[in-house]
């Protein structure tokens, strides 16, 4: 039984509430860092712990931290991601909806350790229910003196807000983020400068998850050294994993980062296996963006070690034989998913939500998504394939934000292991195609 | 003051300058093509994807080369700072995927189009696109709308370089148009149909890289290099008054402001001077415009060769072309 340090509480009744959730121990870390702790000592906690980003990039939160312009004189700010929309990710969803209160603890904390007077959640629309709960969460805590000035008799003042989101999913893109935030089109800036230098209004930001931000909680109470000693190598700690598809117990786990992928399939703790007793064939490990993995390399890696849920050995072998840890979105696959038909659905998504401000990545999904639904509708033609394979060459990297790369990659790496089935789909007459579609 | 190698050659210039301006002070091939970058307008770049070039040594002190190619319109340059452009092979492999992408949807009816001798994007699509497309899809249609009584959108040639977006927002007093709508189905647009009405709107059609904002005043009038450019001024109270004229005989088809050499106007003109003052006899006349000889509305207009600018790019082609033979300078390239 691995450790549960965000989710240990979350069958406590009434946990949603102020009152459960401060029996249980919450808020100790806002106590413990406001009344005995400098700032810098916050950061170095957090630096110490190796806690790394949760949001997909797996940035080093501490590092992140101490880019921020300290000398500048402009207000900070800090800025949390809820717009989790990567498809096949809902952990925030889970952790807000249940424990609201150990995001509004680890903001405050987090905001005392940057200087940051005025905070923000930015949170997906789609999420409103969840904006009811935070709220209500925030008041509680306004009432309770932890939110508002100066907190817990101490000098430190701090405002918290939520704001929603209209939906989209580039939001999540942190600089699109802090333009829809300002108001504005959720379009991505050009970096440099970074949020850390100029951010929300120009000023010093930082922008982190939702579970990056819970993480910091119990990293101020038990010390970073004790948050490192969990987890491999430069993955520490636990992490949130929305494990779905073809599973037979779908939902979301928080692991003990080094924990092996097909002991977190098939054992009855966390995905209990593939349903309907049939065989794995792929595996998203990380979200949509990330590339698809056939079964035996996503159980062993290239070299034949057995891969492990960190962010080195899920990378291990590049993007030849390798993937990314992403965001957590863990979506399994059986034997008989279409796969062609699963990265049309994926490519249907990114070409929705392109921002349409740079070319390559504007029109690129656009035409992903037209030749993917001519191959899947038994239109396709055999030089389809390489079409594909180059257009997503020439979006990759090329792009103002990762959009473009999420966009490539799993296009990449579905033709790279599963070429076979493309060709098949490609030489599919229509009548036959429809047929099959139809029955699946 | 920095110190910057592109292609082989290397030039100083004041720190902050992009790597886009630094090369234009080497000028000739070296300078990569911009469609959405314009210097007089603040904020404007790195959409497009076409300035793309790749650094392969970041500074004089922090030597790595940067992992991805950047967009050398926005990207500042560093001491020391080591750039590839047309020599490099991803650089060039790179832009022909965006000209690629740019004309997957751009209808292509230059045949019709008033912007054909003058597009930017024909420029591009002759020197880095490929000859054949690879699409086979319907291409994506707007219709065409009048925003203001002037001025002709005709969205489906646009490539969204923001350009003139950033003209509403910089030159007018008022923001009355920008973009709806996202990905591939984006398009600018006007909130209140044909509310652009202000006194600088006009140079929105001269910011237009291709053929999708048109001068309602000038429309299917002619084929550009059918006219002749003169420059010519004329005493505006609302503006510098310099522009060009297209003529045809005595005839002033249309009015625009001077493009330098990268197609940038720097001094912007009022509506009155470009769409209100059509006789000759309102304008001083200067001279005739200097077209760059490649362009197809020089055709027919010989200039004298000025010795000097010709020498100064005979030897500016001699260093080009031996950096082009130098080893690559990263073993990874």
């Amino acid at each position: 039984m691995g450790r549960k340090l965000l989710l240990e509480h979350i069958n406590e009744p009434g946990i949603q509430s102020f009152k459960v959730y401060r029996q249980k121990g919450g808020y100790a870390s806002v106590e413990k860092a406001l009344k005995t702790m400098t700032p810098d000592a916050v950061t170095e906690e957090v630096k110490k712990s190796g806690l790394r980003g949760r949001g997909g990039a797996g940035f080093p939160a501490g590092m992140k931290w101490s880019f921020i312009d300290k000398k500048s004189d402009k207000p900070r700010y800090l800025v949390c991601n809820a717009d989790e929309s990567e498809p096949g990710t809902f952990k925030d969803r889970y952790l807000m909806e249940h424990i609201p209160h150990i995001l509004v603890e680890g903001m405050i904390t987090s905001s005392y350790a940057l200087g940051a007077k005025t905070s923000f959640i930015y949170i997906r629309g789609e999420y409103m229910y969840i904006v009811r709960i935070l709220e209500k969460a925030i008041d509680e805590a306004y009432a309770n003196g932890f939110l508002g000035k100066n907190i817990l008799g101490t000098d430190y003042s701090l405002d918290l807000y939520v704001h929603p989101g209209a939906g989209a999913y580039i939001c999540g893109e942190e600089t699109a983020l802090l333009e829809s935030l300002e108001g504005k089109r959720g379009n991505p800036r050009l970096k440099p400068p970074f949020p850390a230098v100029a951010g929300l209004y120009a000023c010093p930001t930082v922008v982190n998850n939702v579970e990056t931000i819970a993480a910091v909680v119990p990293i101020v109470n038990n010390g970073g050294e004790e948050y490192a000693k969990i987890g491999v190598g430069k993955s520490t700690g636990t992490k949130l994993i929305s494990a779905s598809g073809h599973i037979n117990k779908p939902g979301v786990y928080e692991i003990e980062l080094g924990l092996p992928v097909e002991e977190f399939i098939y054992s009855e703790e966390y995905c209990g296996g593939i349903w309907k007793g049939r065989k794995l064939k792929a595996v998203v490990a990380g979200g949509s963006s990330v590339p698809i993995l056939p079964t035996d390399l996503i159980l062993k890696t290239a070299k034949g070690e057995p891969r492990l849920m960190t962010y080195e050995s899920l990378s291990d072998g590049g993007f030849v034989s390798g993937t990314m840890l992403g965001s957590g979105g863990f979506i399994v696959m059986d034997e008989t998913t279409n796969i062609v038909k699963n990265l049309y659905t994926f490519s249907r998504f990114y070409h929705h939500e392109s921002c349409g401000q740079c070319s390559p990545c504007r029109e690129g999904t656009a035409w992903l998504e037209k030749i993917l639904h001519r191959l899947l509708h038994g239109q396709g033609k055999k030089k389809d394939i390489d079409i594909l394979v180059d257009a997503a060459k020439k979006i990759e990297g090329n792009t103002i934000c990762p959009l473009g790369d999420a966009a490539a990659w799993p296009v990449a790496s579905a033709i790279r292991h599963f070429r076979k089935e493309f060709e098949e789909e490609a030489a599919a007459l229509p009548a036959e195609r429809n047929l099959e579609l139809a029955t699946h | 003051m920095a110190k910057v190698t592109i292609d082989g050659i290397e030039v100083e210039v004041p720190d902050g300058t992009t790597i886009l301006n630094a090369a234009r002070q080497i000028g000739g091939e070296v300078v990569p093509p911009a469609m959405c970058y314009y210097t007089s307008l603040k904020e404007t770049g790195g959409k497009c994807r076409v300035c793309l070039v790749k650094v392969t040594q970041g500074s004089a002190k922090d030597p790595r080369p940067m992992p991805k190619l950047v967009a050398s319109c926005r990207t500042p340059v560093a001491d020391g700072m080591v750039v590839q452009n047309v020599t490099s092979p991803d650089v060039l492999e790179a832009r022909k995927g965006v000209v690629e992408f740019l004309l997957l949807n751009h209808p292509l009816d230059c045949p019709i189009c008033d912007q054909a001798g003058e597009c930017d994007l024909q420029d591009l699509s002759y020197e880095h696109g490929t000859e054949g497309t690879r699409t086979e899809f319907e291409r994506r249609t707007f219709d065409k709308i009048d925003i203001g009584d002037k001025i002709k959108l005709h969205m489906t040639r646009c490539i969204l370089c923001y350009r003139c977006v950033f003209v509403a927002d910089q030159l007018t007093p008022e923001r009355v148009h920008g973009v709806l709508n996202r990905g591939d189905r984006s398009e600018i647009s006007t909130y209140i149909e044909k509310a652009v009405d202000n006194d600088f709107s006009g140079n929105m059609i001269d910011v237009c890289p291709v053929g999708a904002l048109t001068d309602r005043t000038f429309r299917f009038k002619s084929r550009v290099w059918f006219t002749k450019p003169m420059d010519a001024h004329r005493q505006c109270s609302k503006c510098c008054g310099k522009v060009v004229l297209w003529m045809k005989g005595n005839e002033v088809l249309r009015v625009t402001g001077r493009k330098d050499q990268y197609g940038e106007v720097k001094e912007f003109i009022c509506n009155e001077c470009r769409f209100e003052h059509k006789n000759t006899a309102d304008w001083t006349i200067e001279g005739p415009r200097h077209i760059n000889r490649h362009s197809v509305i020089s055709q027919n207009h010989y200039e004298k060769i000025d010795l000097q600018n010709l020498k100064r790019e005979v030897e500016r082609q001699i260093v080009f072309q031996k950096g082009r033979q130098l080893p690559e300078a990263s073993p990874n390239s």
